[in-house]
């Protein structure tokens, strides 16, 4: 069986493809539950939240068709994501960044 | 057959558009820009998470592990299999198998309620032991309770937020089902699928980090 | 309304009549309409608050209004004005009018959520109008925690469930615009053949998009902390206040452009119109508005530089700052070039661009002050940011606003306006409100506070003029209401292109019909090609 067949010159992928797509995401579920009982330190998050990120790009690319769709799609992905970052990161380097003056409330 | 799914594809072309095709690369790419509003919207709950849990990571920790990591993963795996069998009713629809998009969509549905049953099983759970923020709020070993209810308020508002989205994803479901019972959808018109699908990905994929976000900090130091 | 002699020829007017034909119409030309009017009642009331703001400072005791009382009045005005009227106004009126138009499209993408906007905007409006007619919030428009969440006893939830409601407007108008404009240009209408106003329809839209979502998402916690008390922005339970101000004015900075972008757009129609020259640096213009766009969102901290934020936060925030205004500056420039050896028309629009260019300029460098950060400590809550924002706001937008209207107005309704009248309105505007905010200017400077009612003696001067200047702008933009109207039944009729303008809205008849062209255009020349426009042009003056 052909991993996809054109059909209206749109790409539709197999069940087959889906399904270990599926297969996929639920072994990484069951990935970040155990390491979650393993002492990592601070690592702890960065492995939490890689595996996460990994399922969303599974979610993304083959669920929602971002494998094939138009460049204008994805950049429109890419750039919330980015907006999101800035979001977090930008508002971080106020709050990571705090009492490094030693003077209170600076 | 045949003229029949012509005549409804006639009636879907919208008068703004000149083409079926127009008209559905339109209506995909307003569902991505929705979705990115969608994004930005759940980003400022994670903002505010993540301000907190750098903050005050022990007690977010300890509040974490009250929840059930057993349950929320079933139902992380409940969801999973939604999103399976949504991908699997828009392939339908673009083979234009009537039959199956229909039950695939029933299915997906029925994944989804489930998913919101455990949730009200836990909320109902947290209810019980005083684990909701407000005035009874109790969590107890800690003596600062302010930031423990910090954890809730933040899980409440993350699982409730997703929880409406999906209840969204629900009446957008039974609407499809509808449609698709009556025969709307064939290979050349399945927009309102693929769209609703696209919607329904996005709201797994949030649980997808609402699960260790909120289930599994720091779950080694075992409480 | 319109008489009869108009209505020979079947256009978006005519075609049906009725209020079911009004409230419920898909036509993005009525659904501007319907939005020009709601945002004209909110920009009264919001006057109506103005005018009260400005009538207590005339003694250094007040004493008109508690000062209770005179919160309300400027938290009401700042509610109404900022997202009731400027949030809207240009993209809601003239963007939904004519954005498909000028790419030439038969409608938006999605008709049907176009008029969603609408009535989000109108419910949202009427939230808030509860609220101030209940008995008012006084929190300022900015709705700092904790006081709104924990002291405030007025009517915090209602206003921000308005404001909430009016968001999802302008997020759904911002989403149909960005479809809009790259799913159905007309054939050969390349990004670079659209006009200015289109990009910078786009760059607002997609600050729409990405911000307005943040604040709403605010509100939600606002509201979860007033009711429930959760914490999340009181101290005392753990939480911080500053982090309300971080996501308030993540939205609220880029906000300010959503209000400037559009002006910019309609500006550099005018000046391109009225000079009967292409815009000078097309592309750097173009740029210009992506720029400002994504620049506008790595700002917000300015805002909190006195909180407890950090130094180092705040050096980073402020650096950011000045590289915002670059883009602002490469416009100004690229208008002016525009001028440069042009066939300079001195018709009403043109008056409003002039006007634009310079206040604008003034309230654009003042912001450098603010963006500094030294400087700024000793500016921030006076009277100067609010001259500084006004300048902007109301020397900006306002007169862009007002130009664009009175430019399209012989398109939008077939008739021309009163041309003596409406240039004096211009100049009494310009006049009134020179005199009204630049003195607020020295006041901040000299140490005044804003949002008080009650100031030392020898700040009375300045106030009085300020006062002064706020009745002669009144009646400024009171002239416009009057005699608008008027020209709707006695005004000229007005041909396709009375200005002998480019683009694609003035080869349609005025008032366009139905479907906007009689058949689908085809862009075969580059943007404001004035060799391609037949000499049309009512004598003016």
């Amino acid at each position: 069986m052909t991993p996809h067949t054109e059909h209206n010159g749109q790409h539709i992928d197999s069940a087959g493809t889906y399904i270990l797509v599926f297969l996929g995401l639920i072994a990484l579920t069951v990935l970040t539950t155990a390491v979650a009982f393993v002492d990592l330190g601070d690592f702890s998050v960065v492995a939490a939240l890689g595996i996460a990120v990994c399922k969303m790009l599974l979610v993304a690319l083959f669920f929602m068709h971002v494998r094939h769709s138009t460049k204008l799609t994805r950049l429109v992905l890419v750039g919330a994501l980015v907006w999101l970052g800035i979001l977090i990161f930008l508002t971080l380097s106020d709050f990571a960044t705090r009492g490094f003056t030693g003077v209170p409330g600076r | 057959m045949a003229s029949e799914a012509h005549h409804a594809e006639t009636l879907a072309l919208r008068e703004q558009f000149d083409t079926e095709e127009q008209q559905k690369d339109a209506s995909t790419l307003g569902m991505w820009i929705f979705l990115i509003t969608e994004i930005m919207f759940f980003g400022g709950l994670f903002l505010a998470y993540t301000v907190y849990r750098s903050w005050y990571p022990q007690i977010f920790a300890v509040a974490s592990s009250s929840l059930n990591v057993y349950i929320g993963a079933a139902n992380t795996v409940v969801l999973l299999c939604s999103s399976l069998t949504m991908v699997l009713a828009v392939r339908a629809a673009q083979l234009g198998r009537q039959k199956s998009i229909v039950w695939f969509l029933i299915l997906t549905l029925i994944l989804g309620g489930v998913f919101l049953g455990v949730k009200a099983y836990e909320w109902n759970e947290k209810f019980v032991e005083h684990h909701i923020p407000g005035p009874s709020f109790h969590f107890e070993g800690i003596a600062n309770q302010g930031p423990a209810q910090l954890f809730f308020s933040l899980y409440f508002a993350m699982t409730g937020l997703h929880a409406l989205h999906m209840v969204i994803g629900a009446g957008l479901l039974i609407t499809l089902i509808f449609q698709a019972r009556k025969g709307r959808f064939s290979a050349s018109y399945m927009t309102p699928v693929d769209v609703v699908g696209l919607y329904w990905h996005f709201v797994d994929i949030i649980w997808i980090f609402l699960f260790p976000l909120l289930y599994l900090i720091d779950r080694h130091l075992g409480r | 309304m319109i008489t009869a002699a108009v209505q020979e020829r079947e256009h978006y007017l005519n075609a049906s009549y009725g209020i079911k034909s009004w409230l419920l119409t898909k036509d993005h030309k009525r659904i501007g309409l319907l939005y020009l009017a709601t945002i004209t009642l909110f920009f009264f009331l919001g006057g109506a608050f103005a005018t009260l703001i400005r009538v207590e400072p005339l003694t250094p005791q007040g004493g008109l209004v508690s000062s209770e009382t005179y919160n309300k009045l400027f938290t009401m005005h700042g509610v109404a004005m900022i997202f009731f009227f400027l949030i809207p106004s240009i993209p809601a009126t003239l963007g939904n009018f004519f954005l498909p138009m000028m790419i030439g499209a038969r409608d938006l993408a999605f008709p049907r959520i176009n008029l969603l906007s609408w009535y989000l905007l109108v419910v949202g409006g009427l939230f808030a109008l509860f609220a101030m007619l209940a008995g008012g919030v006084d929190t300022g428009w900015t709705f700092y925690t904790p006081y709104s969440t924990t002291y405030s006893n007025s009517w915090v939830i209602a206003t921000a469930l308005g404001i909430f409601v009016a968001g999802f407007s302008s997020i759904l108008t911002g989403l149909n615009f960005i479809v809009t404009i790259h799913r159905m240009r007309a054939p050969g209408m390349t990004w670079f053949r659209l006009p200015l106003f289109v990009w910078s329809m786009y760059g607002t839209s997609l600050i729409q998009v990405l911000g307005t979502p943040v604040l709403a998402v605010t509100i939600v916690l606002l509201f979860c902390e007033r009711v429930f008390q959760i914490g999340i922005f009181n101290p005392a339970l753990g939480g911080d206040p500053v982090l309300f101000q971080h996501l308030f004015w993540f939205y609220s900075h880029p906000a300010v452009y959503i209000m400037i972008l559009p002006a910019m757009g309609v500006i550099s129609e005018l000046v391109s119109t009225f000079s009967r020259k292409p815009v000078f640096g097309y592309k750097f213009v173009a740029f210009s508005s992506m720029a400002i766009a994504v620049l506008g969102f790595l700002v917000w901290g300015h805002h909190l530089f006195v909180s407890t934020q950090s130094v180092y936060a705040g050096m980073v925030f402020s650096f950011l700052s000045y590289f915002v205004a670059i883009p602002s500056a490469i416009k100004v420039f690229n208008w002016t070039a525009t001028l440069y050896k042009g066939s300079i028309s001195y018709a009403t629009p043109m008056l409003y661009a002039f006007g634009f260019i310079g206040l604008f300029t003034i309230g654009g460098l003042t912001g450098l002050f603010v963006a500094s950060l030294g400087i700024d400590v000793h500016v921030t809550d006076t009277y100067f940011v609010v001259a500084h924002f006004h300048y902007i706001m109301v020397g900006g937008t306002i007169m862009a606003y007002l130009g664009g209207v009175h430019y399209w107005w012989p398109k939008m309704t077939g008739r021309m306006y009163p041309e003596i009248w409406a240039r004096l309105s211009a100049l009494i505007i310009f006049l009134g409100f020179n005199l009204t905010f630049f003195p607020q200017f020295i006041l901040g400077y000299m140490g005044m506070p804003r949002r008080y009612h009650v100031y030392p003696p020898e700040f009375q001067v300045l106030h009085v003029l300020s006062t002064a200047g706020a009745s002669v702008l009144a009646v400024g933009y009171a002239m416009p209401m009057v005699y608008f109207i008027w020209s709707l039944r006695y005004g000229k009729l007005a041909p396709a292109n009375p200005w002998g303008a480019t683009g694609l809205e003035w080869k349609t008849a005025s008032p366009p019909p139905l479907q906007n062209f009689d058949e689908t255009p085809v862009m075969t020349h580059e943007a404001y090609d004035y060799s391609t426009v037949i000499e049309e042009v009512i004598e003016v003056g």
